[in-house]
């Protein structure tokens, strides 16, 4: 299969790609890393990505990293298949698209890999929560969906009024946030809450987050 | 005759009123996230406005720049009717719609050359950032504002740093440049932090101690357009 991406499904990197590759409705072959046993940080993995993270990814010779430049370029490539994911209307409507894509990057990311990183992660390693950080994180986080909330209040989606990348790439961590006992941080805003329920129902976000089980 | 007359008094109506800039920046040129994009704008070409931001009296916090700016952050950017933030995508921004002016193969002139150029923006953005943020903040700002610096963290983040060029040393010793052979969007995103980072700090050597690392940030810390950014931050502090 010429697309093939190096990871798996519970890493929310790889998911991130796995959802843009399911709403284009184009075939991809998932390649196992065995991580345990650290072959990311070696060759050959090392070089598809240097920095030795997940996911890589290969459509026939063109080889990409970074999950968020991996789903630009099959947004870009496959513009004409399925959705268009990245407004490509016009240059304004894009631009707006790429700004909460960096907005995602940026703002959102950080705090919610941090609370991830407690709630989830630590415990699967038997290493301690540190309920300071969550505390501080939840903070931060909260006051970046503040600004959400008032942006989805104007328009249904963070791009505009269609589903884009800019959405899509919150979903990865959004799956397993809203798993755990502070998901209320999501549900009591009201137009969070509904923007988190509609993108969290379309098929493609619904057949990856199935495989995402810690 | 009377057609140059009228060319002339034209040309003088012209001077009298210039057409207003539709590119305006607002920020300090000396915030790394205004001089990614006036490094930009500069190496686009690309007539701009720097409008001043007074962050010491939380300018950037009052209602009136929140509408252009809703995470109250700088840069805030216009162009005519077009309102953006996040530097990074105002740099794509500008690339797009000034494609044929300045640096044209700045975002790369084919989709591949995009996509390792958005590959290394990506790097830049979740690996070196973090770590190089924390650090300029620590090193070259901390000391200024009379902000009592964190060792640990210094230590942690320098850590961080140092694996990050690494890969970097082993890119830059396979290309010239972060995505390919031509300077692009990738490596000027790197040039703000760096530049406090080399400069500012005791640290620099992270950089200029690497062959590879260091010729890089030799070559592209040297373009004309950085060079303007550098003396734009002498100017206003």
């Amino acid at each position: 299969m010429a697309i093939k991406v190096h990871g798996y499904a519970m890493s929310t990197c790889t998911a991130r790609v796995l959802l843009c590759l399911s709403e284009k409705g184009l075939e991809y072959e998932v390649v196992p890393v065995d991580v345990a046993n650290g072959a990311h940080k070696q060759q050959p993995y090392l070089s598809l990505n240097p920095f030795g993270q997940i996911p890589a990814f290969e459509d026939g010779d063109v080889k990409i990293f970074e999950s968020r430049a991996i789903s630009k370029y099959l947004a870009r490539k496959y513009k004409d298949t399925g959705i268009d994911l990245l407004g490509s209307s016009s240059l304004t409507v894009s631009t707006i698209v790429d700004t909460w894509m960096e907005v995602e990057s940026h703002q959102f990311n950080s705090p919610m890999q941090a609370i991830i990183r407690q709630m989830i992660v630590n415990p699967i390693f038997g290493i301690a929560t540190d309920e300071k950080i969550i505390e501080t994180e939840l903070e931060k986080l909260g006051k970046v969906l503040d600004v959400y909330e008032e942006r989805l209040s104007k328009c249904k989606y963070l791009g505009g009024d269609f589903y884009s990348l800019a959405d899509l790439h919150h979903i990865p961590y959004l799956v397993y946030f809203m798993r755990t006992p502070k998901s209320s941080v999501i549900t009591s805003r009201p137009h969070v809450s509904a923007w988190w329920n509609d993108i969290s129902s379309r098929p493609a976000t619904v057949k990856v987050a199935e495989t995402m089980k810690v | 005759m009377v057609e140059s007359v009228t060319r002339r008094s034209t040309d003088r109506q012209d001077q009298k009123f210039p057409m207003a800039t539709p590119v305006k920046v607002y920020g300090p040129p000396m915030s790394t996230a205004v001089s990614r994009v006036l490094a930009c704008l500069l190496e686009k070409d690309v007539q701009f406005q720097l409008i001043p931001v007074n962050m010491f009296k939380g300018e950037h916090k009052s209602p009136d720049f929140l509408k252009i700016q809703p995470f109250g952050q700088v840069p805030a950017f216009q162009d005519e009717s077009t309102s953006l933030f996040e530097s990074r995508s105002i740099c794509r921004y500008l690339c797009e719609k000034y494609a044929e002016k300045g640096n044209t193969g700045l975002y790369g002139t084919n989709p591949l050359a995009k996509a390792s150029i958005d590959q290394w923006l990506e790097a830049e953005g979740q690996s070196f950032n973090p770590p190089s943020s924390v650090l300029v903040f620590q090193l070259a700002f901390a000391p200024r504002m009379k902000i009592k610096q964190d060792q640990a963290v210094i230590n942690e983040n320098e850590q961080k740093l140092a694996k990050v060029l690494e890969v970097y040393e082993k890119r830059l010793g396979e290309s010239r440049f972060l995505a390919g052979d031509e300077f692009s969007l990738a490596d000027l995103s790197h040039l703000p932090n760096t530049h406090y980072l080399v400069n500012a700090s005791d640290r620099g050597e992270l950089f200029t101690f690497k062959k590879n690392v260091g010729r890089w940030w030799g070559e592209i810390s040297s373009r004309d357009s950085w060079k303007k950014v550098v003396e734009m931050q002498k100017q206003t502090t």
